[in-house]
């Protein structure tokens, strides 16, 4: 059995060391908004919060996340009431929406520790993530105006 | 008093009485009368619409929902012929039915009609079917409402969810009246709003769609969730058109998770109780292939032999204007060119995947689908049940582009869950099976010629392709294949809308299928054959000593080509064309037209010493005639962008000994924010024929950005993706 806090909650689950976070979140513990997209870190679709720092969940096996705290696109708010988050409705950012969890939570790992990100900062941090859709000049209005939100309280 | 509308043959609704009360407006097929009236009450499968006694309005979708925007651009009709409230328009998914057919598609009467999303065809084609439901509804529920207060229907008027009496100013709502509306028949031509009553349409719209996805809650296939749900992973033939030969699943058994091993159409399946249970049983899978003719089979051969065959003098002959071989004859000028692209993978975000659970006498599908008919079709031949015991619940898909046309997805879902005992599985493919087990965009091998006049015009274009054809391999579609070969898709944007006015045009087209599986992908032939031409005319226009934008603006002076000639102008306008840019940079531009939309681009460009190539600013144009939902024509034109420049920068799918060699975002890589031009998009809303959004913007933008390179560097790109080895200085 292997120990982690998801979301605030703290979970015991009992599957294979090797098995990957994103696995555990979407099949053991039915957390569906992390997403599969490559299974090798080069799509950022599977982005998670472990212990407060973006990490690729489908590249991280549950045994290095033992005893952490992971938080999820269902953990970033209660209500979607995170600035990133309305700012991505106000700016109409997704489409097809399957790789936005993961872009919102980059750019929340961003937005944690720099309250007013760069365009230069932007490319750093999200560069890790991609879309088919192509929204990437919406999201980084949205991350602009997200740092306008939190200003404003 | 008198019930009925003017009921006649074009009556193409039906009410019913919704359960607990409450309205409902079905679809009723001419001749398919039959199955609308099998489920009295209106159910979920071919309702279109339902107004409860709450005066809320629920609108069924026969149409998918992948990013592009139909649901809310659909509902939004609906909420303006209704006369409500955008916000009180629920938006559901419609199930599978006969009734949801799309009308641009005919000719699949076999499947039930095509209930399918794609072509840019949803506004298009379902636009006036839902206006009409609206306007239908909201003059039945004025007629109860006169009845009701005892006025003339002459006095009233419909407001936002109320029948208002103007005279008296009395009122009641559609919730009241909806149940009574139930007992009438709907009016065959109900009177639409004129658009200068527009409340809804064309105002940007924020998409009901968009909460759902920046909190988890989004549904798409990958998510589906059911009782007793396994998941399974399918070991499929590395070699394209391989059989599995025989397998050895002992190590597989030892995993712990999985529940058992079987062979499918496909290949062999592992069955778990977790993705990663599946995905380990399926790598430790023995398997001997037999691999087939294919394993022989690399590009540098096909195109070897495609070059052959462009020069033979068997062609199917798509578009013939004057005679193009005197006219080359005669010109001193010609300019003489061979365009290569390659093969493309979708590579949708939500790898391919597919919920199915057979159940021995019906079979029940959760897939993010374009094409709930087909896969019913595919499964029903599959499993050799009646349509009517398959259905099929379309959840939101993660990305589509032309691959969730096809069925294989489903269909092998289908078959895993019927190979394992009839359990409910899930088959997810690993974004390794979904690169390279997928339908290609065809690749192909062009061969063009142009005469030039004395003043650098031209009077002689001939066009030779060379290639894989979709309708050869897609069988859906079959019946639209030409017994020589032409397939109109392979020449599509090539021939079929010809802008420029050259008094002889010649185009054929040489069907070759070399055994990669071949699909359709954003904008079709659009999508290489818009690069082609584009690219070709700017050649001419150079040739000529000509400015590229004045060139083709001449050129478009028929009448046919006044609406991309308007967006040609109008992107040039707002990019500034001929004004001076920053040092290095340079722009290239292109027009084309695609599935009812003209779309111009312009982009500015840069090439670094090494070759890299760097694309900082993207103009765009587009006329689709009527908006919808202003912000939507953006983002799916900012969208259509993206997809056709990443292709062009980056992506081909290489076959070598039968096997596709790409496999993840690792060798077909992805356009990144990094790399992200700034985009404008402007929108003309021209006269005359509706048009689609979701696939014009993606031709352009491959020409216009190798037109900015030839400006940069003097350099050709005749092949793509565009490769920075090639333009080093």
């Amino acid at each position: 059995m292997i120990s982690l806090i998801v979301n605030g909650k703290a979970h015991k689950v009992d599957v294979a060391p090797d098995t990957p976070l994103l696995w555990v979140l979407r099949d053991t513990l039915g957390l569906t908004g992390t997403k599969y997209g490559c299974g090798i870190a080069l799509c950022g679709a599977c982005t998670v919060h472990v212990n407060g720092e973006a990490v690729r969940s489908c590249t991280a096996p549950i045994s290095q996340v033992a005893g952490k705290k992971v938080t999820t696109i269902e953990g970033l708010s209660r209500d979607s009431s995170h600035p990133l988050q309305k700012a991505w409705v106000a700016e109409q950012v997704p489409q097809c929406g399957y790789c936005q969890s993961g872009q919102i939570m980059s750019a929340a790992a961003l937005f944690a520790n720099n309250k007013s990100p760069s365009d230069a900062d932007i490319d750093k941090a999200m560069s890790g993530n991609i879309c088919r859709c192509g929204t990437y000049n919406r999201i980084r209005r949205a991350i602009h105006a997200a740092a306008g939100i939190r200003k404003e309280g | 008093m008198k019930r009925a509308f003017n009921q006649g043959r074009r009556n193409f609704l039906k009410t019913s009485a919704a359960a607990g009360g409450g309205l409902i407006l079905s679809f009723y097929l001419p001749g398919g009368a039959r199955r609308a009236e099998a489920s009295p009450g209106g159910t979920k499968l071919n309702s279109f619409l339902k107004i409860g006694t709450d005066g809320k309005a629920t609108f069924f979708c026969g149409q998918a929902e992948m990013g592009q925007g139909a649901h809310n651009a659909l509902a939004m009709m609906l909420a303006e012929e209704l006369e409500v409230e955008f916000k009180d328009v629920r938006i559901e998914q419609g199930g599978v039915d006969p009734a949801f057919g799309n009308p641009r598609y005919s000719g699949f009467k076999a499947m039930g009609g095509f209930q399918g999303t794609g072509g840019s065809s949803s506004v298009r084609n379902f636009g006036i079917p839902v206006r009409r439901a609206g306007a239908a509804a909201r003059t039945m529920l004025t007629a109860v409402a006169a009845e009701r207060m005892k006025v003339s229907q002459l006095e009233c008027v419909a407001e936002r969810g109320w029948v208002i009496h103007t005279p008296s100013g009395k009122k009641v709502s559609y919730g009241a009246l909806a149940s009574e509306a139930a007992k009438i028949a709907p009016p065959a031509d109900p009177i639409f709003k004129k658009p200068s009553e527009f409340k809804i349409i064309g105002k940007t719209t924020k998409r009901h769609d968009i909460p759902l996805k920046v909190n988890g809650k989004a549904i798409y296939g990958i998510d589906v969730k059911r009782p007793g749900l396994l998941t399974a992973v399918v070991a499929r033939s590395p070699v394209l058109g391989g059989k599995v030969k025989s397998f050895n699943a002992d190590k597989t058994m030892k995993v712990k998770g999985v529940k058992k091993v079987v062979q499918v159409s496909t290949g062999v399946a592992v069955v778990a109780d977790s993705f990663w249970a599946a995905k380990k049983g399926r790598d430790s899978l023995e398997i001997t292939w037999d691999e087939g003719p294919m394993s022989k089979m690399s590009s540098p051969e096909i195109y070897k032999s495609w070059a052959e065959m462009a020069k033979g003098s068997t062609a199917a002959e798509r578009l013939k204007v004057g005679d193009v071989d005197k006219a080359l004859a005669s010109e001193a000028k010609r300019v003489e060119s061979v365009y290569e692209v390659p093969f493309l993978a979708h590579a949708c975000m939500e790898p391919m995947n597919a919920t199915a659970h057979f159940k021995g006498d019906s079979v029940e599908i959760w897939a993010p689908t374009q094409a709930q008919s087909w896969n019913r079709h595919w499964v029903s031949q599959l499993t050799s049940l009646k349509p009517e015991a398959i259905t099929i619940h379309t959840t939101y898909l993660g990305g589509g582009f032309g691959r969730r046309l096809e069925s294989d997805y489903a269909v092998e879902a289908a078959d895993v869950s019927r190979a394992a005992g009839n359990v409910p599985v899930k088959v997810v493919w690993t974004r390794e099976d979904d690169m390279q087990h997928s339908q290609y965009r065809p690749a192909s091998h062009n061969v063009l010629s142009a005469a030039l006049d004395a003043n650098g015009m031209p009077t002689a274009w001939r066009h030779r392709i060379v290639g894989a054809s979709i309708l050869q391999y897609f069988k859906t579609f079959g019946h639209l294949l030409r017994k020589d070969g032409l397939d109109p898709t392979s020449v599509q944007g090539a021939a079929d809308y010809f802008p420029y006015d050259i008094p002889n045009v010649y185009v054929d087209y040489v069907n070759n299928n070399p055994g990669v599986p071949a699909g359709f992908w954003r904008s079709v032939g659009n999508s290489q054959n818009g690069f082609i031409m584009e690219s070709f005319i700017d050649e001419l226009a150079h040739a000529a000593g000509k400015d590229p934008y004045q060139y083709r603006h001449q050129l478009m002076g028929k009448p046919h080509a006044a609406r991309l000639r308007a967006v040609l102008d109008l992107a040039a306008e707002k990019v500034g064309w001929g004004k001076p840019l920053a040092p290095g940079i340079h722009r290239g531009i292109a027009a084309h037209f695609a599935y009812g939309g003209y779309c111009a681009q312009v982009a500015e460009v840069s090439v670094a010493k090494d070759g890299a190539v760097r694309v900082h600013r993207v103009v765009a144009a587009i006329d689709s005639g009527w908006v919808v939902n202003p912000d939507t024509i953006v983002a799916q034109i900012e969208s259509g962008i993206v997809y056709g420049l990443t292709a062009a920068l980056y992506n081909e799918i290489t076959i070598k000994n039968g096997r596709v060699e790409q496999s993840n975002f690792n060798d077909y890589p992805v356009l990144r924010m990094g790399e992200m031009p700034k985009v404008e998009v402007h929108t003309l809303q021209g006269q005359g024929d509706q048009g689609g959004i979701g696939e014009p913007g993606t031709p352009p933008i491959a020409p216009a950005v190798c037109n900015a390179i030839f400006a940069a560097t003097g350099k050709r790109i005749y092949k793509l993706p565009i490769k920075s080895e090639s333009l080093r200085a």
